[in-house]
């Protein structure tokens, strides 16, 4: 990097920069720090910032009523079976649509994001009964199928632009070479898109994890994950604002934690080719 | 470049994804379509006949329709504007050195990984309030009357909790593409006597268009579908000032349980979302030519 | 830490238990988070010793969520539930259609002679018992004693609106953060709608007449709504139009309000000195009504226990609503938390128990009010319906959603009272024609 910067100026950057941070950060801080006030706390007219008597008891409320775990289990489970099987799906389409690009390859791309377009609340009934017939109410797998997928658009595109980037003169040496399609993907194009298919399963496990009409549709007390669990806090008789910030700390606190120890992965994957 | 045999065989692993989705597509609409021509209420079994067009005259004579297609515009447009601008400005400003850039850009990504309903939850009970949330609380300790978010800026509101989702979304996007400007060009024209802002506009802004349409294209597929943040905030009100498409269809299909009218208003918005879409494409696709 | 050392004992201690007992049936429960739910929840372990070859699942969730979930699966026969929470709305409706199991059983030490007449009315079809309530409710006012006394006022016994628009002018004090009145201004059918529509019984109004035309071009709403407005936008506290339940409850609890009109259960959790500032500060009058009135709106609510005609575990779905409703159930929670946290309204008996009426002062408006609510005869005009804060025909939901979205709009100041009213009766009169009424 050629640029040099005085350290004032980088002082007043660090400043405004750290500040627009906070200040975008400060619903969640906010959020974490009312679950460890008291209800009557939580509600005070004069909001004490770090200085209240902290307390676990939102949590144990919380732990004692709702099986945390059953919902994070499924939570995860649902999160990571559907972008496996998506990419299972997908990674095909893409390495083709990116090698064996057709003339009508970018008009398969928009019409697979068009998918999307269709509102889930026009289509619960049908997609309920469909559910129903085939047994698929209230699983794990159900859910699996519904949001691999309603994300599917989303991992192709992503993986097309990432496998688009692989220069093709690596692949045709390899054919020269006399690999066979199978080896050519699995030895010469995986190791290559190995940070593009991270980054696509984290943006994927992030969506998933989030969904919050499918998964609280389609399920009831098997496979209920939580966005589930959040709507049994959602105002209910009496002061509820702890509780609920201690239930919204847990639901997000994992997915939060993964996303900041990938954020790197996370970041270079999200450019679905808008670079060049 | 392509041979006979690797043409075939694309095809083949392009399959699996193609008949998947078409299902998942046709599947639902057809049904959909096909509901939409009944009389057909869930509260009601027994009662279904054949309607015509009754239920699309229905829905579009709704008196909330009109406000619905311009809410769900506003909102559209809206984040679109918010995300892209702040985006823009978030991404120049984190791509200058300082301190502890890791630490900032942990605390901007932060918002796109919390779950709608939460943030819808938190937004409007931890902060907006007018009694108990934060923001009465400062408007109090300034000696101001506390201002009443969802009542008098309703969908102005929940275009400022979605906004705050999607922003990282954007920053994130925009700031990788930052970083693949080209810095030489960029030195030379600052040698060259040109300001900051000619600078900005004339290399920084061109270099992004691909970046912003891809945020652009993403984004509305996403918003178009914004349901849980009305939901849990406004209900669509007060009155029908937060009411979008999307919030009107389940209405109908959710509430009243009247599968017809809710299907004849998922088919219209399916229309309209592809309108919106191609127009989107007129508009800004040649940014993604390859 | 701990936490997760009792998941996992748990776990592989109900994996144990489940490969032992295969003759175990499970059920799946559906229900509000309302507190009393939830105290049923934790009371859990009783159950499992009387019963312990049924296993219990619960769904539990938020209300608006909840009926939406259940009525889809009703409705679609998805079947996911066994035991369902369905208001006295809901049950009539439900039974007519057959998708409600009749609940003619319930063992000997039920005692349905027991039941509120009023309450049992309302769940039962062609003289069977369709659903078993849980908890009742009526409305009534509940106020500031110390405030009303530093104004000088004295509440009757049996206020009626003016006097109520007169004490809320009096004891407002918006610099302290006391608002005189508050009332539901969130929309829907079951919020404001809920409130307004008793207020207008009160006023001699009703929703419908005879040939279900709709009222609201009539005087009485116009009143209705006028007085409303004018009690909300001169008292009320801000951002009304965005408070139901929940959000009155919170603010009367942390002093703001003088006054509250609603359900009866919220006066158990005002007088809660663990949960509100001002417990020992409370006094409850009958719902107001109009001068020299005598309706007071016939609100009755009732949260109850259901089993769906598809459930494929009746009998122990039958168990389970026999044991959260009996007066066995009663005496339990007496035991466990206290007489005072009893699920109200449900049994004549509890309110004949001294013990209950010397700790719970709201015990006597509460029976009061729940015994004058007339749900078979809501408005004092001759209607083809029945109900009282609500009518009970299926298009109700989406019709009050929708009037209650025009009111909460007025309430906003988004539109004049004439304009929500004229709104108001034009959609209803769309909705009815579209539904087919009169039928």
């Amino acid at each position: 990097m050629a640029r040099e910067a005085t350290k004032g100026r980088k002082a007043v950057t660090t400043l405004v920069a750290w500040g627009i941070g906070l200040v975008i950060f400060f619903p969640i801080l906010w959020t974490v720090l009312t679950s460890f006030k008291t209800e009557v706390e939580a509600v005070n007219p004069h909001p004490s910032f770090l200085f209240f008597d902290w307390t676990f008891e939102n949590y144990r409320t919380v732990n004692e009523r709702s099986d945390y775990f059953v919902h994070f289990a499924n939570s995860s489970a649902i999160a990571l079976g559907s972008t496996l099987l998506g990419l299972i799906i997908a990674i095909p389409a893409a390495w083709s649509m990116a090698f064996v690009p057709g003339k009508r390859t970018k008009d398969l791309l928009m019409w697979m994001l068009s998918t999307k377009m269709m509102p889930a609340v026009g289509v619960l009934v049908p997609i309920y009964m469909l559910a129903r017939d085939s047994g698929l109410l209230d699983t794990r797998t159900g859910l699996i199928i519904v949001l691999t997928l309603v994300n599917l658009p989303i991992i192709v595109w992503m993986l097309y632009t990432y496998f688009k980037e692989i220069p093709g003169e690596i692949l045709e040496a390899a054919r020269m070479d006399g690999a066979t399609l199978s080896s050519e993907i699995l030895y010469v194009l995986t190791p290559m898109a190995v940070p593009g298919i991270a980054s696509t399963l984290l943006l994927n496990i992030i969506l998933a994890w989030n969904e919050s009409f499918w998964t609280l549709n389609l399920t009831a007390a098997n496979a209920a994950p939580l966005t589930a669990f959040i709507a049994s806090y959602s105002s209910p008789e009496g002061l509820f604002y702890a509780k609920l910030s201690a239930a919204s700390t847990m639901a997000i606190a994992p997915i939060l934690i993964l996303g900041w120890f990938s954020q790197k992965q996370l970041v270079r994957g999200l450019t679905f080719g808008a670079v060049k | 470049m392509a041979t006979q045999a690797s043409r075939t065989a694309g095809r083949l692993m392009l399959s699996p994804a193609v008949v998947l989705l078409f299902l998942w597509m046709i599947v639902p609409l057809a049904m959909t379509i096909y509901f939409s021509f009944l009389r057909y209420n869930l509260l009601m079994p027994g009662t279904e006949e054949w309607a015509g067009f009754d239920n699309y005259h229905y829905f579009f004579t709704d008196p909330a329709f009109w406000p619905a297609l311009v809410n769900t515009l506003t909102l559209v447009i809206g984040v679109l504007v918010i995300t892209v601008v702040g985006g823009v400005a978030l991404a120049v400003l984190l791509d200058q050195p300082m301190w502890g850039q890791g630490i900032v850009r942990i605390l901007v990504i932060a918002p796109f990984l919390v779950m709608p309903s939460v943030s819808a939850l938190v937004w409007k009970n931890m902060l907006m309030n007018p009694v108990n949330g934060l923001f009465a609380a400062m408007a109090r300790g300034l000696g101001l009357p506390p201002y009443d978010f969802f009542a008098d800026a309703p969908l102005a509101s929940i275009i400022l909790i979605v906004a705050w989702q999607w922003l990282p979304f954007a920053t994130l996007i925009l700031l990788t593409a930052m970083q693949s400007l080209d810095q030489e060009q960029m030195e030379a024209a600052e040698m060259d006597g040109a300001g900051v802002f000619w600078r900005f506009w004339h290399l920084t802004i061109p270099h992004l268009m691909r970046a912003i349409t891809v945020v652009v294209l993403i984004q509305t597929i996403f918003l178009l579908s914004v349901f849980a943040e009305i939901l849990v905030t406004t209900n669509g009100g007060p009155g029908t000032a937060s009411t979008t498409l999307t919030f009107l269809v389940y209405v109908q299909s959710m509430l009243q349980f009247d599968v017809g009218l809710g299907s004849a208003g998922g088919i219209v918005a399916v229309i309209l979302a592809n309108i919106v879409a191609i127009f989107l494409m007129r508009m800004i696709g040649k940014n993604l030519e390859t | 830490m701990t936490v997760t050392i009792r998941t996992l004992v748990g776990a592989s201690l109900v994996l144990a238990l489940t490969g032992a007992a295969s003759a175990e049936t499970t059920i799946t429960v559906a229900t509000v988070n309302n507190g009393d739910m939830i105290r049923m929840q934790r009371l859990m372990p009783d159950f499992n010793a009387k019963h312990p070859d049924i296993k219990v699942n619960w769904v539990t969730l938020e209300e608006n969520v909840l009926r939406q979930r259940v009525t889809t699966d009703i409705a679609s026969k998805g079947g996911q539930y066994d035991v369902l929470t369905i208001g006295n709305y809901e049950v009539p409706i439900w039974a007519k259609q057959n998708w409600l199991l009749p609940l003619d059983n319930l063992g000997a030490d039920y005692n349905q002679a027991d039941l509120m007449p009023q309450v049992a009315t309302a769940l039962t079809v062609d003289g069977k018992l369709y659903a078993a309530p849980f908890y009742a409710e009526s409305s009534m006012l509940m106020y500031r004693t110390d405030l009303f006394e530093k104004a000088g006022l004295k509440m009757p016994e049996n206020p009626d609106w003016d006097f109520i628009l007169q004490a809320a002018s009096k004891i407002t004090d918006k610099a302290a953060g006391v608002y005189g009145i508050c009332l539901r201004g969130k929309a829907g059918w079951g919020e404001n709608m809920a409130f307004l529509s008793a207020m207008n019984n009160t006023m001699g109004g009703a929703w419908f007449d005879k040939g279900w035309k709709a009222q609201f071009d009539g005087p009485e709403w116009k009143k209705t709504l006028s007085t409303y407005l004018e009690l909300m936008n001169k008292y009320g506290p801000p951002g009304a139009s965005s408070n139901g339940f929940n959000e009155n409850l919170a603010l009367f609890q942390t002093g703001k309000c003088g006054m509250w009109i609603d359900a009866t259960v919220a006066a158990s959790f005002i007088s809660d000195p663990k949960e509100s500032k001002v417990a020992d500060k409370v006094g409850f009058a009958p719902t107001p009504t109009r001068a020299g009135g005598s309706n007071h709106g016939n609100w009755l609510w009732s949260w109850n226990l259901a089993i769906p005609a598809s459930s494929k575990k009746a009998d122990a779905a039958k168990t389970f609503v026999a044991w959260a409703t009996s007066p066995d159930y009663l005496k339990l929670v007496a035991e466990k938390d206290g007489i005072a946290n009893v699920p109200p309204g449900t049994r004549v008996s509890l309110y004949q128990n001294p013990e209950y009426l010397k700790v719970a002062p709201f015990a006597k408006m509460t029976l009061t009010a729940i015994q004058s609510a007339n749900t078979a005869h809501p408005s004092e005009k001759e209607v083809p319906y029945t109900g009282g804060q609500f009518v009970a025909i299926p298009e109700f939901q989406a019709i009050g959603t929708a009037v209650g979205q025009q009111f909460s709009a007025a309430l906003a100041g988004k539109a004049t009272a004439d304009q929500a009213l004229a709104a108001a009766q034009a959609l209803t009169t769309r909705e009815m024609t579209r539904a087919g009424y009169p039928k």
